[in-house]
């Protein structure tokens, strides 16, 4: 199916669904532009907006928290493009079992913090039927705000490891020129809220953060 | 050069609660002790890209990871190396199979470039290079946690 240009649920409407579905003591993490957008939306100590990632990386760093807090939902909200990078991470997650975790794609066709260029694909991909080949139980695409609404409740509270693809439109220039707070003042909250053992390295990156 | 049950009790001495791995042909004989050990989880994924993130939720979840791969994989998750420990300044341990190490003369640059990569990304390593060296791990793993800075163990393999 030829994805036209542009087309897809407003993303901060899309998001906010996520925010009020929010669970108490659920941990969320995002990338990209989802990193930008999220923080604009809602702050909680609980948020991990990952930027400086490595592209790809949020779905394995979330799916390590899920396995580490395995009392606690872990939500994570990245791009087609990061997903596009790591693929396999979708096996990774439904072979790791892991029931609390919900992984939600914010699907543009496009590499949006770099600019807006197009990703490879030329047709729209069908991720919710790749992670339902990949092993998740429930797998869900949503194209439209108002179902999306909806069904919101039953997708994110469906058997886990779940998966959500939210076709959006581009995100609007306010929120992608928004800063994502400092990773490292979030970790140190982070690690506050979550409770566990965790310590920072005494080694000093040779690069600016962001670099 | 270690048996499957001689580095699960390793790493259960060491409190180290989660494998992430991609096995190599040295590494892989440990699998059915790692995943019978019940002080470990062992968690695969399907590209060493994975494996340094994952490592770090789990890290920044209060768990004990150790990255298990080979120096191809290491290459190959550069980037994601870099970022979790230099821009999210997590002290992370990984075990690395350095194929090739244990044929003389060699010209394998698997095994060439190991040691200088991990050296370019400021890593702080040690040589495994026999079964007696089994301590040195030990104290090299304990070591870096005290200085809380991240660390590898290069295992010395033969050929691929």
């Amino acid at each position: 199916m030829q994805r036209k240009p542009h087309s897809g649920m407003p993303v901060a409407d899309a998001v906010q669904v996520l925010i009020d579905h929010r669970a108490s003591g659920q941990i969320v993490v995002t990338n990209q532009g989802a990193a930008r957008l999220w923080p604009k939306l809602s702050r909680r100590p609980l948020d991990l907006h990952y930027n400086p990632s490595t592209m790809g990386g949020a779905i394995p760093l979330a799916l390590g928290l899920a396995l580490a807090q395995t009392q606690r939902e872990v939500l994570v909200v990245s791009g087609d493009g990061a997903l596009l990078m790591s693929l396999g991470a979708l096996v990774t997650v439904s072979g790791s079992g892991a029931a609390n975790l919900t992984v939600v794609v914010l699907d543009n066709g496009l590499y949006e913090v770099t600019g807006g260029q197009k990703t490879p694909a030329t047709a729209a991909v069908d991720f919710a039927g790749l992670a339902k080949s990949a092993g998740f139980p429930s797998a869900y695409r949503f194209r439209d705000l108002a179902v999306w609404r909806g069904q919101a409740a039953a997708a994110l509270s469906a058997a886990g490891p779940r998966f959500i693809s939210l076709e959006v439109e581009p995100m609007p220039p306010e929120y992608l020129r928004s800063p994502t707070p400092p990773l490292a003042e979030q970790i140190v909250e982070f690690r506050r809220e979550v409770g566990g053992r965790v310590e920072i390295s005494s080694v000093q990156s040779c690069c600016r953060a962001g670099s | 050069m270690f048996s499957g049950p001689e580095i699960a009790a390793t790493l259960a001495e060491l409190d180290f609660t989660h494998v992430v791995w991609i096995p190599d042909s040295a590494t892989g004989p440990w699998e059915t002790a790692l995943a019978a050990a019940p002080a470990l989880r062992l968690v695969r994924v399907c590209r060493e890209g994975e494996a340094w993130p994952l490592a770090a939720g789990l890290h920044l979840g209060g768990q004990q990871p150790l990255v298990v791969l080979q120096t191809t994989g290491l290459f190959e998750s550069g980037d994601a190396l870099r970022n979790v420990l230099l821009d999210m300044r997590l002290p992370l341990y990984a075990l690395i199979g350095v194929r090739s190490e244990l044929v003389a003369d060699s010209r394998d640059s698997a095994r060439t470039f190991a040691e200088p990569i991990l050296r370019a990304w400021g890593l702080d390593c040690v040589w495994l290079r026999a079964a007696a060296d089994r301590t040195k791990f030990v104290e090299h793993v304990r070591r870096c946690r005290q200085e809380q800075k991240p660390g590898a163990a290069l295992l010395a393999e033969g050929p691929p």
